[in-house]
């Protein structure tokens, strides 16, 4: 029954993916395809965060630095060092999880409020570096210089349409991962430790293994996010490690779902339409978007994805309540 | 079964629990009984590991458990249910059980198989009809009634299969026929599984109608302890805490 679960997940990302590589030749047109490439990577991002905050009850408000720390070193491997594509992925995500295990190690075993904060004040540390650090980061101008040798297996990236499959494909492998994560019975002690963290160690479970893998995890999740943005942007900016980057993915989380696991995904896309649409009428992006999560919090007092979910009849995974 | 010597504990310079020696034999249903503060639930919490002896010695099985964790107390056979019953509130009562159980057969960390694994799910609804709630095993366990969370808190501790089972309070917070229906289930479960069973309760005619044998704490001390003839007719037991037939009529 499990593998016939898993097989079907694996059928609809591989049809999700090719109804999007087909949707070009009939919409073409540089719009349709940034916002998808965008979406892939702050919905890897939102998803990433939400097995903390909405499946183990992790409230992380510095997840970005892992999002940050992705676009970062990927875009310096590739500029500074004559590694592939594949090889600059591959470290980046084992910088990523080192430096997670470090954060996790210290973070992890706060309580609540001292947790949320102690992880905003890594991701400010991290922000402080990336600006002080000129001459490796190119301080508050970004890492300019574009990210040379876009090749993987032939297929060269630096073409938009490329891109846009790649990154399609990227946040499909890595939601079919992350799903299959939080389906197996690790997932299953996540929820154990945020309904009851007090049983769950009364039933042999080390509580901290858990919740600092889950955190590492996450953090490769986030990461990869972050190196589909390096790509789209050519590089890496201060404002993709700074802590609103963190705030946006728990607006998406919110705004999408906790208790649903394509609520982040379904969040991030509302949460870009919302950002184009509303730039482009007016400058008080910030208020029209407060009013909005208010609307989210107050009215529906949960996440789209969410509130369908139980109209159906369903029942979500459960939230913070 | 379990063998406690000289068991103290403090908080602060307060002696919970001072000096406590008793025995639980195996296959008995022993009822814990004291007023309140008398360090009942104390007692419990240092015999599952949930807080450090400051002095004394719990033999289990022969083994010396003193001063182990939860987890390792756990693995040794002693399973316990709390007062507030406790349980994984966004999941169904089955799903409870096979995370308990998934947990209690290693499979905690484990990123390769779906849950549940081959053989959970069986057991778990096992478990349930030990208790009687198999036909509740796809309810969410946050909209059980009071009694039945109750239930499934012992049935969590049970999915474990411990050979001694600590009920804090199993009938808290329940009207009398709701008591009663418990502590049938909970007498039943003590025969059926051949389980050695302590429990914490206030109520009398509960705790005469069913224990085997009685110990009464008072002041975290041990005031009396053996058959339910004996305890109703120990003087000091009628003093500090049954008091005299007179008064309770009063009442």
């Amino acid at each position: 029954m499990g593998r016939a679960h898993t097989l079907r997940d694996i059928a609809i990302g591989c049809l999700v993916v090719a109804v999007l590589a087909a949707i070009p030749w009939m919409l073409p047109g540089k719009a349709f395809q940034d916002f998808v490439i965008r979406c892939a990577s702050m919905a890897l991002f939102a998803t990433s965060l939400n097995l903390l905050v909405g499946y183990t009850g992790l409230s992380s408000f510095g997840h970005g630095l892992f999002y940050g720390l992705g676009t970062y070193s990927f875009a310096l491997l590739m500029q500074k060092t004559t590694v592939s594509l594949p090889l600059a992925f591959l470290l980046t995500l084992l910088i990523s999880a080192a430096t997670a295990v470090v954060v996790g190690a210290i973070c992890i075993r706060l309580r609540l409020i001292y947790f949320a904060f102690v992880t905003l004040a890594m991701q400010m540390l991290a922000h402080s570096v990336i600006i002080s650090w000129v001459g490796l980061t190119g301080g508050d101008q970004g890492l300019q210089g574009g990210i040379p040798r876009r090749v993987v297996a032939g297929i060269d990236l630096g073409n938009q349409y490329n891109l846009y499959v790649f990154s399609a494909a990227m946040l499909v492998i890595g939601l079919l991962l992350m799903r299959h994560i939080v389906a197996t019975t690790f997932g299953t002690s996540l929820r154990m430790i945020r309904d009851n963290e007090t049983r769950a160690a009364f039933l042999g479970i080390s509580v901290w293994r858990v919740k600092l893998t889950v955190f590492v995890l996450a953090a490769v999740f986030a990461s990869a996010g972050g190196m589909v943005m390096s790509l789209f942007v050519s590089g890496a900016y201060p404002e993709l490690i700074n802590w609103p980057i963190s705030g946006d993915a728990i607006f998406a989380i919110v705004m999408g779902g906790v208790g649903s696991f394509l609520g982040p995904t379904v969040g991030t896309m509302i949460l870009l339409l919302l950002n184009d649409v509303v730039t482009r009428q007016t400058e008080y992006y910030g208020l029209a978007l407060g009013i909005i999560i208010l609307l989210f919090a107050l009215g529906l007092r949960r996440g789209v994805l969410d509130f369908v979910t139980e109209r159906l009849g369903g029942r979500p995974a459960g939230g913070i309540h | 079964m379990l063998q406690i010597t000289g068991l103290t504990k403090r908080f602060g310079g307060i002696s919970a629990i001072s000096d406590v020696t008793m025995t639980f034999n195996p296959g008995t249903l022993t009822a814990v009984i004291g007023p309140n503060g008398a360090g009942k639930s104390t007692f419990f919490n240092l015999i599952s590991g949930a807080f450090r002896p400051d002095a004394g010695e719990v033999l289990f099985k022969g083994e010396n458990i003193t001063g182990m964790n939860r987890a390792a107390i756990v693995r040794r056979g002693i399973g316990r249910a709390f007062q507030v019953a406790s349980f994984f509130p966004s999941m169904t009562v089955a799903e409870n059980l096979m995370a308990a159980i998934a947990a209690h057969r290693g499979q905690w960390a484990d990123l390769n198989h779906r849950f549940p694994r081959q053989g959970v799910r069986a057991r778990a609804l096992e478990v349930a009809e030990m208790l009687g709630l198999q036909d509740s095993a796809g309810v969410l366990s946050a909209n059980l009634s009071h009694g039945d969370q109750k239930l499934l808190d012992i049935a969590v501790a049970l999915a474990l299969e411990p050979s001694m089972l600590l009920l804090d309070e199993p009938t808290a917070g329940m009207g009398p026929e709701e008591r009663w229906r418990m502590i049938e289930k909970v007498q039943r479960l003590w025969q059926v599984q051949n389980l050695t069973l302590a429990f914490i309760e206030h109520d009398m005619d509960i705790v005469f109608g069913i224990a085997s044998s009685i110990r009464v704490l008072c002041y975290g001390r041990v005031l009396a302890e053996g058959t339910p003839a004996e305890i109703r007719a120990n003087p000091a037991v009628i003093e500090a805490y049954l008091g005299t037939p007179d008064a309770e009529d009063d009442l």
